[in-house]
């Protein structure tokens, strides 16, 4: 029990960077990259090929692919979706189907189907754990990730709040042509997002390859995730989401207590739990039910204003 | 019943009407002619073109871009295997099961409805992925395993094939006439007016939420229909396969290629994509990774389809609605 | 010497409607110009057209003599136009600090920094650390105005100055706005005649897009200003520079 309690918040730390880059789409570009998921799979796939077939070293295949995912992020957002956001919200969404079918069998075509991992490759990092008191063992690799994700998200929180860049990307967010009043180049921003984004989707998925099997169909199941994540969190923060990851995490792995087939269910049934109770809270602050009114007034002056 | 004021219907509309009427006649007499092959592919393509008018109805007319309809699709085929075990007739169990179907689609509007955009699309899609999850710890579908409607070997092939082929056949037309009767009264105005601006519509007395469920359970239950069909001429229910996401990119792909909004749009799309299907289908996965690559570059350069080049070239959209209806 | 922002034939459109008609104007170096005229009439779409956010459809803008028509908003902001838009459009969850800094990051390098901003408008220093959502109407537009003047622009277009606004904040502001004259080309956008008769050095009508009437406030008449201002006759007509 304790034990899953751990595994689940280590896990959390995954689902959380796999989280973040949708996050930032949808908070700063304004739409839910559909392709995300698959996005990371090419991560994973991606670094793996390095490793495999061009015979580069762990680290060096990680860096390298991080910065081909982020190159990979600025130019769809400057040559896909920016072309696609013009056209209303239905482009958008048909675009990135369009683009997870794409990748999804593009990959299998040129990766073939046969389930690979970075696992190997990594020496004994991928089965070596830590005896806490009480005989619980802590995998090594796990901690290693989720001290990642917690570094990586820190360190995109501190990018966001205190840097220039961060202010242009929140400005952009809030109110993209009041940010051109401002000097601030909204399309530049939003490639440079749209960089980072995939970049996180790159380092998911790299954390993916090392931590268990990767198949080229892996990417619907990480959206799904990711969304969950995002969704159980609140969308709009970073702690939010590093919070949702590790409930997603701690959820499934609870879940996998009973039998593995309710493992992801499980995650499943929260999501829409949560969504439900939110959309609960604003129908009910809709009818004017005094007490989620007045809380809706007092916290969130535009939800109480949203009309039926 | 109040139909919306409708203008005249133009010549060339007619014509096509009438020559639609004539072609299902001959399709009809088709399985006494051609070959079981021919009977079976077919039968594929009519369940192509009612998932396409189903989805348009949906996300076209509506709005509601949903990358979920594979929940029904399954959900359809599932009903069926549990109504036939349970020792019912299978071909009657069809349109039990869209009915079944439907009554799980009315819960699911309560809360599915009240997403937008690409809230909804994913929420829909895990809401299939939820559906799949429940369905395979059902010990007849024995989890990944699934199992086959073997209640249908029962049937001679050649007399199973004409059945199938032959309410297939219905059910594409009912569809397909009923979507257009549909949409020519108060209800078709009323979706595309929510599509174009939901906040304008509500503001002018259209009860959004109500004309929403109504095209929500109709595009479900069309699409459990086809789903149950599938089943029936696939014989083997595989979770995975009933409940996949393709179907969803399919619907996309074939709505969007025809032309998304527009009545003919999705039937010409589930022909192209039919013969896309016959012609490339060998090359596999390169051949779905080219289906994601045009889906792109339609929804980026062509967004209003193969009907869009129609237009561009200054001529009608057959069969418009939004000309029928003075929009 | 060439004039500031020099207007040429602009023609602005919102779908097949037109909302500047052919205006031409000509504003000089650290010219205190008014802008009135009805709702509707245009003057939004105007200030909007001038800093980049609205398309010109026709025409031309130059900015100290260079051709300014095709570059995007924040472009111009570098090139010394800035706007402080109508409804003030502050970003409500960032702290006024902040929305002054992005400003003055992303605009141009001068004499206007966030300690001369606050010398200029004494009342931001208290609010800086505070989220600009949560500020009255003269609060956020006194934020508005320092995020344009941080950026060192040598046009600042000030959309509906006094609009919403208490007289007292408007009688602070505009004390603030003066101490602006002679420092950089103002073009304010206001719909108080008398503010705006005390305020420019020269006054501009425009009436359903096109430019009524053109003088200063010494030479004109409120009765020829309010005649145009309803479009009522056509006033003499403006000599195009």
């Amino acid at each position: 029990m304790l034990d899953s309690l751990i595994q689940g918040i280590l896990l959390g730390g995954y689902y959380s960077v796999l989280a973040a880059g949708l996050s930032l789409m949808f908070g700063v570009v304004r739409f839910i990259n559909l392709a995300h998921g698959d996005m990371a799979v090419l991560g994973a796939l991606g670094s793996l090929w390095l490793v495999q077939s061009a015979g580069v070293t762990v680290p060096l295949a990680i860096v390298l692919t991080l910065l081909g995912m982020a190159a990979l992020g600025w130019l769809m957002q400057r040559f896909i979706f920016e072309r696609a956001l013009a056209g209303g919200f239905l482009i958008p969404i048909l675009v990135t189907i369009g683009l997870g079918a794409a990748l999804q069998n593009g990959m299998f075509a040129a990766f073939g189907s046969d389930t690979k991992s970075l696992g190997a490759h990594i020496g004994n990092l991928s089965w070596s754990s830590w005896e806490l008191p009480g005989g619980i063992f802590v995998g090594q690799l796990p901690v290693y990730m989720f001290a990642t994700a917690v570094l990586v998200l820190g360190a995109l929180h501190l990018l966001l709040t205190r840097t220039a860049f961060g202010r242009a990307v929140r400005a952009t967010s809030t109110d993209a042509e009041a940010a051109s009043l401002c000097g601030v180049d909204p399309r530049k921003v939003h490639r440079w997002a749209a960089a980072i984004a995939v970049a996180l989707a790159g380092l998911a998925g790299i954390f993916l390859a090392m931590r268990a099997q990767v198949t080229p169909f892996s990417g619907p199941m990480m959206l799904i995730f990711a969304f969950e994540a995002v969704v159980i969190g609140g969308i709009g923060s970073l702690r939010g989401t590093l919070i949702g990851g590790i409930v997603l995490g701690v959820v499934q792995s609870l879940g996998a207590l009973i039998s593995p087939q309710i493992s992801i269910l499980a995650g499943h049934l929260v999501f829409l739990a949560v969504l439900g109770w939110r959309l609960m809270q604003t129908t009910a602050a809709d009818r004017g039910g005094w007490r989620t009114a007045l809380a809706a007034v007092l916290n969130k002056p535009d939800l109480a204003r949203r009309k039926v | 019943m109040t139909p919306a004021q409708t203008l005249p219907m133009a010549a060339s509309d007619r014509w096509l009407i009438g020559l639609a009427c004539v072609g299902v006649l001959l399709l009809a007499t088709l399985p006494w002619l051609g070959s079981a092959l021919i009977v079976d592919k077919l039968i594929y393509l009519f369940i192509l073109v009612m998932f396409a008018v189903m989805w348009n109805l949906l996300a076209g007319y509506a709005g509601l871009v949903s990358v979920g309809q594979q929940a029904f699709i399954g959900l359809g085929g599932y009903a069926l295997i549990r109504l036939v075990d349970a020792g019912f007739p299978p071909f009657p169990m069809i349109l039990a099961a869209a009915v079944l179907t439907g009554v799980v689609a009315w819960a699911l509007s309560w809360f599915v409805l009240r997403m937008k955009a690409g809230e909804f699309a994913i929420a829909t899609w895990v809401i299939a992925e939820t559906i799949r999850s429940i369905v395979m710890f059902d010990p007849i579908v024995q989890g990944e395993t699934g199992t086959s409607l073997l209640a249908l070997n029962a049937y001679d092939p050649d007399l199973r094939r004409m059945v199938l082929y032959l309410m297939a056949l219905t059910m594409m037309v009912v569809m397909v006439w009923g979507t257009w009767v549909l949409l020519q009264r108060r209800i078709g105005a009323e979706s595309q007016a929510i599509r174009d601006d939901e906040d304008a519509a509500a503001s002018v007395g259209i009860s959004t939420f109500q004309v929403k469920q109504r095209i929500y359970i109709i595009a479900s239950v069309g699409c459990a229909l086809a789903g149950a069909l599938w089943l029936a001429s696939a014989i083997t229910f595989q979770p995975r396969t009933s409940f996949g996401v393709q179907w969803s990119v399919f619907m996309l792909f074939m709505v969007l290629v025809g032309g998304i909004g527009t009545f003919i749009g999705p039937i010409l799309g589930a022909l192209l994509f039919f013969a896309l299907q016959e012609i490339f289908g060998d090359f596999g996965a390169w051949y779905l990774a080219g289906i994601g690559i045009v889906a792109i570059l339609f929804a980026l350069y062509l967004p209003r389809g193969l009907v869009g080049l129609w237009l561009d070239r200054g001529r009608d959209e057959p069969l418009s609605m939004r000309k029928r209806l003075g929009l | 010497m060439t004039a500031a922002l020099t207007l040429t034939d602009l023609v602005g459109r919102h779908g097949q409607l037109q909302a500047i008609k052919g205006l031409s104007l000509t504003i000089a170096a650290n010219e205190v110009l008014a802008v009135i005229g009805a709702n509707g009439a245009g003057k939004t779409t105007l200030m909007r057209m001038i800093a980049g956010l609205h398309p010109v459809a026709e025409g031309g803008i130059l900015l100290h003599g260079s051709p300014v028509t095709k570059m995007p908003a924040h472009e111009r902001v570098k090139a010394g136009i800035a706007l402080s838009p109508e409804g003030r459009r502050l970003f409500g969850d960032m702290t006024v600090a902040e929305n002054l800094m992005i400003a003055a990051e992303n605009g141009r390098k001068g004499d206007w920094t966030l300690a001369t901003v606050c010398d200029a408008f004494p009342q931001l220093t208290p609010l800086l650390g505070r989220l600009a959502g949560g500020l009255s109407g003269g609060q956020r537009q006194a934020v508005a105005i320092g995020r344009a003047l941080i950026a060192n622009p040598s046009v600042i277009l000030l959309d509906e100055v006094s609009l919403g606004l208490s007289p007292a904040a408007v009688e602070g502001l505009y004390s603030s706005l003066a101490g602006l004259k002679g420092k950089v080309t103002l073009i304010v956008v206001e719909q108080d005649l008398t503010r705006a008769m005390g305020f420019a050095s020269r006054l501009i009508c425009i009436a359903e897009g096109v430019l009524e009437l053109d003088g200063t406030p010494a030479t004109l008449t409120r009765q020829q200003i309010t005649d145009a201002y309803f479009g009522i006759h056509k006033a003499e007509e403006p000599s195009h520079a």
